[in-house]
């Protein structure tokens, strides 16, 4: 049996990475992203990375280690105002930024791994992001046609995993995540817990197998970009 | 008076009807939850995968997987539910979501919205405005009526790039309560409530697009 089980996240890494190559990376903010993989990408070194992912992480967390240390080349997202490294490197001409609806952004990964090259959707319809982009008219309203997103690896993350790579995500943590597992050539799914197989309900089976190819068990900090609270009366 | 940005939003609290899905965008619009009448059970949705969303929570409940669109830590009401950005965006953009209530920078007179980036500053991006006004049964806006320099909102063309065209239903502002009708085959915001001690040449002063009154206008009542 194929062993999708790596003991850390450079092994889970090993051999899939070069410069130049398309990334995906999971998560909304800093709730749900793949933190420990994020950190073996960057120790790796690996340059001119084309990142797909929500948000561009904060400073000092998440895609946002990428952006210091200069890996990263474009970026793919949908809002990324939290991150000071992001915007200087973006007004400087150093980075360049594709942004997407994200609504948008969300189907779009899922057509790439859907096998759907291209939809269309009444979404930016008349703004700058449908500029440029074919239009067609569907039962008398105008659509925009958008292209599938497909990446080399898309690193994700969920809660727990079995041994054959089922997916079990926890709350909004789930976000991009799974469409995201459909849409890499190779999915490394960084996981909380990895349970023996058989032992997760195929009914409660969130994302299948098929989709992740290796899998790796880390320890989550799970940092919280708004803590905002209800004080006790 | 003007309304405060408290009154602005007990109005617009006072669109939603029972049962109905709602998505209530960054800023003055989140403080339409503090105003859902008792008894009333309205489900607030949040973009990054929760149907339900609750209160913030206790010191004690946060937990870093449930957060909402601005990044807040929150709690689910029970009957919540969680799923994906592409189910989420498929009630959006498919029509599921009663309604949406979000702010904005330029309303136009043919209804069309700007409110994600200014040309000259950094743009952050667009988040999921531009599927929000798209794809939700009905988009009401809330903001205040003119700039913080004065000047007008609502104006004949947006200057600012568009989130979307022709889409908003209702603005509410602190100086009156607009619905978009049409009349002969031409489209304008109607106003059909004025804010207490506010004056028709006040709103007529901070608004540069054309439109109507009503022939039954009234007092906004908060």
């Amino acid at each position: 049996m194929i062993n999708k089980v790596y003991a850390t996240p450079d092994a889970a890494l090993d051999g899939l990475l070069r410069d130049g190559m398309t990334v995906m990376v999971g998560g909304f903010g800093l709730c749900g992203i793949p933190e420990k993989l994020i950190l073996a990408l960057r120790d790796s070194a690996t340059r001119e990375i084309t990142a797909i992912s929500n948000n561009a992480g904060v400073d000092d967390w998440g895609l946002g280690l990428l952006l210091q240390t200069r890996q990263i080349r474009k970026m793919v997202s949908t809002y990324v105002g939290e991150n000071d490294e992001f915007a200087r490197q973006f007004l400087s001409g150093e980075l360049e930024i594709e942004f997407v609806p994200q609504g948008t952004f969300a189907e779009r990964i899922r057509a790439g791994g859907a096998g759907i090259p291209a939809f269309f959707t009444r979404t930016a319809v008349g703004t700058p992001l449908a500029e440029g982009k074919e239009h067609h008219d569907f039962d008398g309203h105008t659509y925009v046609m958008e292209r599938w997103l497909k990446a080399d690896v898309a690193l994700v993350k969920a809660w727990k995993a079995d041994t054959v790579g089922n997916l079990v995500f926890r709350k909004t943590a789930r976000n991009f995540n799974p469409m995201m597992a459909m849409a890499g050539t190779v999915t490394v799914a960084e996981v909380e817990e990895i349970v023996p197989v058989g032992s997760i309900d195929p009914d409660s089976v969130h994302t299948a197998g098929i989709f992740v190819d290796r899998i790796v068990k880390t320890d989550s900090e799970k940092r919280i970009e708004q803590r905002t609270i209800t004080p006790r009366s | 008076m003007p309304l405060t940005r408290d009154q602005i939003t007990k109005r617009a609290a006072r669109e939603l009807q029972d049962g109905f899905y709602v998505n209530l965008g960054i800023g003055m619009p989140t403080l339409v939850a503090n105003h859902v009448p008792t008894g009333m059970q309205v489900w607030l949705q949040s973009e990054n995968g929760l149907l339900g969303m609750g209160r913030f929570p206790y010191d004690d409940e946060v937990d870093a997987d449930l957060i909402n669109a601005g990044k807040q830590t929150v709690t689910a009401v029970p009957g919540a539910s969680y799923f994906d950005g592409a189910t989420s965006f498929a009630m959006i953009r498919g029509g599921h979501v009663d309604m949406a209530i979000l702010g904005a920078m330029e309303i136009s007179e043919a209804g069309d919205i700007a409110n994600w980036m200014v040309p000259g500053k950094m743009v952050k991006g667009v988040g999921g405005a531009m599927d929000l006004v798209a794809g939700v049964k009905r988009v009401v806006v809330t903001m205040e009526h003119t700039t913080k320099k004065g000047g007008p909102k609502i104006i004949p063309m947006c200057t600012l790039p568009l989130t979307g065209k022709d889409c908003i239903d209702m603005i509410i502002t602190d100086l009156c309560v607009m619905h978009r009708r049409e009349r002969d085959g031409v489209k304008r915001f109607e106003v059909t409530e004025i804010a207490p001690d506010v004056t028709r040449d006040q709103i007529e002063q901070a608004t540069s697009a054309q439109f109507w009154w009503s022939p039954d206008l009234k007092i906004v009542d908060v």
